[in-house]
């Protein structure tokens, strides 16, 4: 089943165009890994799926980027809505520099979806125990979230986008930052949050892309060159290009 | 070729030694005339923090008061006390003739009369009977107690005749003057007389002027501060409005004074000579240093904090006040000490606005006249009075000192409370 849609996505940086025309559909609960060389445009496509690309004031999107039958791409889309229900992690770990048990309750508090101290208690909880983070932290959640190791900080800001339930969580390169075995990590506990989330990430690792993802979308010069299973895309890709890239002949 | 390196090294060597130099001179000279100003200050104003008493044995006559018999606590408010206080003066030389006497009664200060009042209030049974009370020496005498006054000079060119050094002298010898903590220096208002004079008018008058100018410039500012840095689009004309903070910062204060004397007084005709007036022309000052320092520590503040509250689906308004803002907090709240010391130290606005002027009562609210510390300064160090000179270096030291206590604060919250980023 199709989650996400996109129709001839054009993004502007002030006078250059740096994505062409881009037609994705991403597939409900699997992951979809975009990879593609530096530069390529997959993390500007990416921030498009939940408009933080507003932020930059010389950035411009065409197109339609259809969620849920809805264009977010329309004026009457309220963004504070759409990212409640299309989390975020970064490539960097970025905890607020609060305490644990703040930093994922923020959202919920934002959001209004606790009416009482138990109740954020549990969201805590169960969105610690998801990011596979609970065994470590659950005797200091009221330290300083900037305290923990870069593979915690990094699962901390993933229990902190699930916190909220959200339908989507984009992922921008989040093991670039880690060690192998942090990096490990979160990726097992992608491959479970897939039960309950869509999830695209944007990887610079083919490796990963490979071990992670169902779908693969791979980007080139701003233009999405070839998508399709990842089975397909790895062993048997249509494009020219595409091939010259898995095999690593350049990126 | 192997020689030609081996100089080059020598070469490098010597200009690194002789840079070392030139650097550790420069602090040592900086360190030097540092020192040197804080010692003529400390040897020029610790004695202020003395005040010289005459003991002078008072007879509470109650005829010479115009006391009834059994009089009553507003009786004894009412009481005339010049008479007894002269004559406990002139009793110091029972052969004085009336020129005499007149010298006698100005070796103190003209509050000799509240003191002996004093003196009975807090014990009304001593009417009728003698006692010692502590009057305040003039400031001449109080100079010459404290050895810096020029006793060889003619008798013509000294305010203090030989007659008086020659009764001080007896009463010195007699262990009746007596050196104490000038606690008046600090709860005394301005006075003409240089041993009567004090800070508290000045201190609460800078106190007022710098509350009124933080109630002013701290949210004006920081609102301008957070509007530009995180609301306001990036266009010519919020360029325009950066540039114009950043040249406030560099107008010459006597400008805001003009500024206040022109609008806050002429126009708008607030209360001349006040520390609301003076804070508020203040606060203009102040306004340009709190917006840059908000600014810097709101740009400081890593914009991945930003996209993660973003992301999290929170509003601009909710990023930037439960985010940004209070990251920003420590930055801004020691720029907002320093800009408020700033103010503290500024004398030409507040001389313009009237602030200069001679105010003899302690003000109780914003809207009396004061002065402010350095304005305090400025008048005493304008005053003919050999007592004044201490004065004005003591009251130097009591700004210095409030100036250090307030930067060492704002070092503190920046270093306590600024969060480390990882």
């Amino acid at each position: 089943m199709i989650k996400i849609s996109s129709k001839n996505v054009d993004v502007f940086y002030g006078k250059k165009q740096a994505l062409f025309n881009i037609n994705l559909d991403i597939e409900e609960n699997q992951v979809t890994a975009l990879i593609g060389p530096s530069g390529c445009g997959k993390s500007t496509f990416l921030r498009c799926l939940n408009r933080m690309n507003d932020v930059i004031d010389i950035c411009r999107v065409k197109g339609q980027i259809i969620i849920n039958d809805f264009d977010i791409n329309d004026k009457s889309c309220d963004v504070v809505r759409l990212r409640e229900k299309i989390g975020m992690v970064f490539q960097k770990p970025n905890p607020f520099p609060k305490t644990i048990y703040e930093n994922i309750s923020y959202g919920p508090t934002i959001h209004g979806m606790a009416q009482s101290k138990n109740e954020m208690d549990e969201i805590v909880e169960t969105s610690l125990k998801k990011a596979a983070l609970w065994e470590e932290v659950q005797d200091r959640l009221h330290e300083p979230g900037t305290g923990l190791s870069g593979g915690q900080q990094q699962r901390l800001c993933i229990a902190r986008a699930i916190s909220v339930k959200p339908e989507v969580i984009l992922m921008d390169e989040p093991c670039s930052a880690l060690d192998p075995i942090a990096t490990a990590q979160i990726e097992e506990l992608i491959d479970e949050l897939k039960k309950d989330h869509t999830i695209i990430i944007v990887t610079h690792s083919m490796a990963q892309a490979a071990r992670v993802s169902q779908n693969t979308g791979f980007f080139h010069l701003g233009e999405l060159i070839e998508h399709g299973s990842t089975d397909k895309i790895f062993k048997n890709p249509e494009n020219k290009k595409t091939q010259d890239y898995i095999t690593g002949r350049f990126g | 070729m192997n020689k030609n390196k081996e100089q080059l090294l020598n070469k490098r060597y010597k200009a690194e030694k002789r840079f070392r130099l030139y650097g550790q001179s420069a602090i040592f000279m900086a360190l030097l005339f540092l020192i040197i100003f804080i010692f003529k200050i400390f040897s020029t104003g610790y004695s202020a923090f003395q005040k010289t008493w005459l003991i002078v044995p008072v007879t509470f006559d109650a005829e010479l008061m115009m006391l009834e018999q059994n009089p009553s606590k507003e009786d004894l408010k009412d009481a005339d006390y010049y008479d007894i206080a002269l004559k406990s003066m002139a009793d110091l030389d029972p052969n004085a003739n009336e020129n005499q006497e007149n010298e006698l009664k100005r070796m103190v200060s003209y509050f000799f009369e509240r003191e002996i009042k004093r003196e009975l209030l807090n014990d009304p049974s001593l009417i009728g009977k003698t006692k010692d009370v502590y009057l305040t020496a003039s400031d001449d005498l109080d100079q010459v107690f404290k050895g810096n006054y020029p006793r060889d000079l003619p008798e013509d060119q000294r305010r203090v005749t030989d007659y008086q050094l020659k009764i001080f002298d007896q009463l010195v010898e007699l262990g009746k003057v007596e050196s104490k903590f000038n606690l008046s220096f600090f709860t005394y208002p301005d006075s003409r007389e240089a041993e009567l004079a004090g800070i508290a008018s000045s201190f609460m008058g800078s106190i007022f002027s710098i509350l009124v100018c933080l109630m002013i410039a701290f949210p004006v500012a920081v609102l301008a501060a957070i509007y530009l840095e995180e609301f306001a689009p990036k266009n010519r004309f919020t360029d325009f409005i950066e540039v114009n903070i950043n040249n406030l910062a560099a107008v010459p204060s006597i400008v805001f004074g003009l500024l206040g004397l022109g609008i806050l007084l002429a126009v708008f005709q607030l209360p001349r000579s006040t520390p609301l007036v003076g804070g508020i022309t203040l606060s203009l000052m102040t306004l340009p240093t709190i917006i840059i320092a908000c600014r810097a520590s709101l740009k400081a503040v890593p914009p991945s904090i930003r996209e993660a509250a973003l992301a999290m689906g929170a509003s601009k308004m909710q990023t930037t006040m439960h985010h940004t803002v209070p990251l920003s907090m420590p930055g801004t709240l020691s720029g907002t000490i320093i800009g408020l010391a700033q103010a503290l130290g500024e004398t030409a606005p507040l001389i313009l606005i009237g602030m200069v002027a001679f105010v003899n009562t302690i003000p109780g609210s914003p809207l009396d006249p004061a002065a402010s510390l350095p304005v305090q300064i400025y008048i005493w160090a304008e005053s003919a009075e050999r007592g004044f000179v201490e004065k004005v270096s003591a009251c130097i030291m009591v700004l210095l000192g409030f100036l250090i206590i307030m930067n060492l604060f704002a070092q503190i919250i920046r270093h306590k409370f600024e969060k480390k980023w990882s």
